[in-house]
C-alpha cells in the first residue's frame, strides 16, 4: 500500500514538474545575463553586446532585464560570475568566449533550472547537460559573400593594371590555426575564387584573439609581402587601420569599420546574435526546449553583411552579392563545393572524403564523415565549425599557433 | 605658487618639513580623511561619467552601496571575496621578504604564472594515472619549484653581476607569459589554445571550495610574520635591506641572503599559483595570474611590508575591485570606468602617506623656527 502511495505521489510530482516546465516564464520575469570576455573595445565582444541590446529592444524587454558583465576571463571567474547572475535571478545566462565553456557547464550543473547558452562551444551535444546549449552561425556563408566582394575588387585592380604581382594576392590575418579560423578564411578565399579564379592567399597568424599591435604588424607584413587586399579574423582594429594607412582595400569582420577606414573598407561580414538571443527568450517564455546546437543562417538573419562602402568597393558589388546570396539561400551554390572541378583541391587532388573531429574528446580524434552529396557539410553536425583542411591556393606564413 | 608678490619675504607660501614622529592615531586619522575624500571625489567622477546617475542623481547612494554589494550581498560573493583576498594576500606575502631587503621583485606575476603552469603541467600529464592525493602533492612541489626557479634566476644575476633586479624580474614575467602560450599550443592540437578545465588535480573541500585556500593563506600569514620578525633569517633580511655594508660588517653573507630570500619569495608566488590552479581554475591561460602579481606590490607597500596589516590592505583592494565590477554591471557602464574610480580612491590613500611623513607649513601660520625645515 505504502509503495502505491509513494508511486502515486512521485507521479504527481513528476507531472507538476513537467507542467511547470511547459508553462514557461512570463515575459516580465525574464532576466538574461550576458558574460563577455572583453568589453566594447574588442569588435568580437562589441558585436555580442550590441546584439543583446538590439534583441532586448526588439523583444520589448526593459533595461534591467538584460545584464551585461564584461571583462570576464576564461577561468573559474566565469563560473563564479554565472552563479552570481543565477543568484540574482537570471533565467538565461550566456557566455561569449570559447574558453568559457567548461566553466559555464559547471555552473549549469549547479543551477539545472536555469538556461545556459554558449557561443562557439563544441561540447553541448556530448556533455548530456540538458540546460546547457551551444550556438553558432553559418558564418562561412557570410565570409563567402565577403570573399565575392574581395574578388570583384581584385578583378578591378587587375583590369586597371594596379596589381602588385602577376596574380592577385590576398592577405589574411588570423588568430589561431583553429577550425573556426580555417573555416573562415577558406570560405572567404573560395568566395573570391568564385569570381576571380587565379587568386592566391597568404595567411599570417597572431596567436591571440585580441592583440592590436600583433594584428597591425601582421597586416603590414602581408602588405609588404605584396598583398593587394587584406581581410582578418581577429578582434581588434589592428588590421583595418594598417590597411587604411597603407591604402590597401580591407574586408572586415564583426562589423563595419567604415568610420575609421573610409577609403579602404569594402564590406564586413558578421554574425548577428540578436536572433539567437530572441530565440532564447521566446523559447523560455513559451516553455519550449532550446536546441542543443543552434546554427543561425542567412535565413534566420544571423549571418549578415554590412553596407558596402561604394567608395572602396568595385562597381557592381552590391548586385553581385545579392545574386550570390540568393543562390546560397536556395541551395544552388554551396560554399564548400567539392564537386566543382578545381575549386577545392588538396595537393592537387579533389576532396572526396573527410573525417572531422565533431565530438570533442581529449585526443581530438576525427569521428564523422562530413563530405557527401558533392559538398562539405559545415556546421550541420554541431554548430561550431569543423572545416580545418589546408587547401591549395592558400599559403600559411606561420602555423605554429 | 604665487610667492613672488611680496619680495621682502623670502619664505614661500607653502613649505614642507619631514615629521619626526607621528602618533598612530593621527596617522590613521589622516588615512581615514584621505579615504573619505577619495570616496567623495570618486562619487563626483562617477556622477560626471555615468549617464544613469545624471538622469537620476538620487541614485548616488546606490553607487556607494554597490561597493558593499559587490562583496557582501550574497554568501557566495562573501566567500569569493574572502578567497580572492586570500590569493592576493598570498602573492603580496610572497613579495614581502624580498621587499624587506630592498630587492624590488616586480616579477610576482611571472612567478605566480609559472606556478600555475607547473601545477597544470603535472595534472595534464599525470592526472588519472596516479592517485589524486599524490597528484596534488606533485602539483604543489612543481609549483613551488617553478616559482623558486623563476625568483632565483634574477637573484643569482644580481648576486653575481649586480644586474638590476627590477628590470630582470619584470622581463621574467614576459618569458612566463610566452612559455604558457607555447605549452597551450603543444597541449591543444586543435589550435584553439584553450586547454579547458582539467578533470584531475582539485584541492579537497573543507566546508566549501574556498575555506581551505583561506586557511592555508592565514597560516602562511602568521608563519611569515614570525619568520620576518622573530627569526635569524628575518633579522638578516632586515639588515641587508637597511645597509649592505652593515650586513657585511657583522658577517652576514649578503649574496646568500639575497638568493635564499628570492627562492622563498618565488616559491611562495608558486604556492599562490598552485592555489589558483588546484583551488579554482584547473586550467592555465596567459592571464591566470590576472595582474595580481602587480597588485600585490601595491598591497605590500600599503601594508608597510607587515603581514598582519597586509590582511587589511589586500581586503581593501579586493573590496574595491569587486565593488567596481558590480558598478559596471549595475550601472551598465564599460568596465574600465570603475577601474578609474578605484584608481581615484587608491590615489588618495597612497597620497595620504605623504602627509603622514611630511608636515605642511603655510606662510604666516603660527611661529616658525629659524630653520623650520627643508623643502623636499
Amino acid at each position: 500500500m505504502k509503495k502505491i502511495i509513494a508511486l502515486v505521489l512521485a507521479l504527481v510530482l513528476c507531472l507538476t514538474a513537467a507542467a511547470s516546465l511547459a508553462d514557461g516564464i512570463a515575459k516580465e520575469n525574464i532576466k538574461m545575463g550576458i558574460i563577455t570576455l572583453h568589453d566594447e573595445q574588442s569588435t568580437y565582444d562589441k558585436n555580442f553586446i550590441d546584439s543583446a541590446k538590439r534583441a532586448a529592444a526588439n523583444l520589448g524587454l526593459s533595461e534591467d532585464q538584460v545584464i551585461i558583465v564584461s571583462g570576464i576571463p576564461e577561468s573559474d571567474e566565469c563560473r563564479q560570475k554565472a552563479l552570481d547572475l543565477a543568484d540574482e535571478g537570471c533565467n538565461i545566462i550566456f557566455a561569449d568566449s570559447f574558453g568559457h565553456e567548461d566553466f559555464l557547464i559547471e555552473a549549469a550543473k549547479e543551477y539545472p533550472e536555469v538556461t545556459f547558452a554558449h557561443a562557439t562551444g563544441t561540447k553541448a551535444h556530448t556533455e548530456g547537460q540538458a540546460n546547457f546549449h551551444n550556438a553558432f552561425a553559418s558564418i562561412y556563408e557570410g565570409r563567402y559573400l565577403a570573399g565575392v566582394a574581395a574578388g570583384l575588387k581584385l578583378n578591378e585592380l587587375k583590369e586597371a593594371g594596379k596589381l602588385k604581382g602577376d596574380v592577385p594576392m590576398m592577405g589574411y590575418v588570423g588568430a589561431f590555426t583553429y577550425a573556426e579560423v580555417i573555416s573562415g578564411y577558406t570560405s572567404f578565399y573560395l568566395g573570391a575564387k568564385s569570381v576571380c579564379p587565379d587568386v592566391i592567399m597568404k595567411v599570417q597568424f597572431t596567436g591571440s584573439w585580441y592583440d592590436e599591435m600583433a594584428e597591425k604588424s601582421a597586416a603590414e607584413a602581408l602588405i609588404n609581402a605584396g598583398a593587394d587586399l587584406i581581410s582578418q579574423h581577429a578582434d581588434s582594429m589592428g588590421a583595418p587601420t594598417a590597411c587604411e594607412s597603407a591604402g590597401i582595400p580591407n574586408v572586415s569582420y564583426n562589423g563595419s569599420t567604415v568610420d575609421a577606414c573610409p577609403n579602404t573598407f569594402i564590406v564586413a561580414s558578421k554574425i548577428d546574435w540578436a536572433p539567437y538571443f530572441e530565440y532564447l527568450v521566446n523559447q523560455t517564455i513559451a516553455g519550449e526546449a532550446i536546441d542543443t546546437d543552434w546554427t543561425g543562417t542567412i535565413a534566420t538573419g544571423s549571418v549578415v553583411l554590412t553596407d558596402v562602402n561604394e567608395a572602396a568597393a568595385a562597381a557592381g558589388t552590391v548586385e553581385k552579392i545579392a545574386e550570390v546570396k540568393a543562390a546560397l539561400e536556395d541551395g544552388s551554390v554551396k560554399v564548400f563545393d567539392t564537386a566543382k572541378e578545381g575549386f577545392i583541391t588538396k595537393d592537387g587532388a579533389a576532396l572526396t572524403s573527410y573525417m572531422a573531429d565533431v565530438d570533442t574528446d581529449a585526443a581530438f580524434t576525427p569521428d564523422t564523415e562530413v563530405v557527401a552529396d558533392g559538398y562539405f557539410h559545415e556546421s550541420e553536425y554541431r554548430s561550431a565549425p569543423y572545416f580545418d583542411i589546408q587547401i591549395d591556393g592558400i599559403e600559411l606564413l606561420n602555423s605554429a599557433f | 605658487m604665487n610667492g613672488t608678490g611680496r619680495k621682502d619675504r623670502r619664505e614661500p607660501l607653502i613649505h614642507l618639513s619631514k615629521r619626526d614622529i607621528i602618533s598612530p592615531w593621527k596617522a590613521w586619522g589622516i588615512r581615514g580623511i584621505a579615504m573619505f575624500l577619495g570616496l567623495v571625489v570618486c562619487g563626483i567622477a562617477a556622477f560626471l561619467l555615468i549617464e544613469k546617475l545624471q538622469q537620476n542623481p538620487g541614485k548616488i547612494g546606490d553607487f556607494y552601496y554597490t561597493f558593499i554589494r559587490g562583496s557582501f550581498s550574497t554568501s557566495r560573493k562573501l566567500w569569493k571575496f574572502l578567497k580572492n583576498t586570500a590569493i592576493l594576500l598570498c602573492i603580496s606575502l610572497a613579495l614581502t621578504p624580498a621587499f624587506r631587503m630592498r630587492f624590488w621583485n616586480t616579477g610576482g606575476e611571472g612567478q605566480t604564472l609559472v606556478g600555475v603552469l607547473a601545477s597544470i603541467a603535472v595534472a595534464f600529464y599525470f592526472g588519472g594515472k596516479i592517485p589524486e592525493w599524490l597528484l596534488l602533492i606533485l602539483m604543489l612541489a612543481a609549483a613551488l619549484m617553478a616559482g623558486a626557479v623563476w625568483g632565483v634566476i634574477p637573484a643569482l644575476f644580481k648576486a653575481k653581476w649586480g644586474t638590476n633586479e627590477t628590470l630582470f624580474t619584470l622581463m621574467m614575467n614576459y618569458v612566463a607569459t610566452y612559455l604558457v602560450s607555447y605549452f597551450l599550443v603543444v597541449w591543444v592540437p586543435n589550435g584553439s589554445s584553450s586547454l579547458g578545465k582539467l578533470k584531475f588535480g582539485k584541492l579537497p573541500q573543507i566546508y566549501n571550495e574556498h575555506l581551505l585556500i583561506i586557511l592555508i593563506v592565514l597560516l602562511l600569514t602568521g608563519g611569515l610574520f614570525v619568520y620576518l620578525n622573530y627569526t635569524k633569517h628575518g633579522y638578516e633580511i632586515s639588515v641587508v635591506g637597511e645597509s649592505v655594508r652593515t650586513a657585511k660588517y657583522i658577517g652576514i653573507n649578503e649574496r646568500k641572503v639575497i638568493i635564499r630570500t628570492m627562492i622563498l619569495s618565488g616559491a611562495l608566488c608558486g604556492l599562490a599559483g598552485y592555489l589558483i590552479a588546484a583551488g579554482a581554475d584547473q586550467t592555465v591561460t596567459t592571464n591566470s595570474a590576472g595582474g595580481q602579481g602587480f597588485t600585490g606590490i601595491l598591497v605590500a607597500w600599503l601594508g608597510k611590508f607587515n603581514p598582519l596589516m597586509m590582511i587589511l590592505t589586500s581586503a581593501l583592494i579586493q573590496l574595491l575591485n569587486q565593488g567596481a565590477g558590480q558598478i559596471s554591471q549595475d550601472f551598465s557602464v564599460n568596465n574600465s570606468l570603475p577601474n578609474v574610480i578605484v584608481g581615484i580612491v587608491l590615489f588618495f590613500i597612497i597620497g595620504s602617506e605623504f602627509f603622514i611623513h611630511y608636515e605642511i607649513h603655510f606662510r604666516g601660520s603660527g611661529e616658525k623656527k629659524a630653520k623650520g625645515g627643508r623643502l623636499k
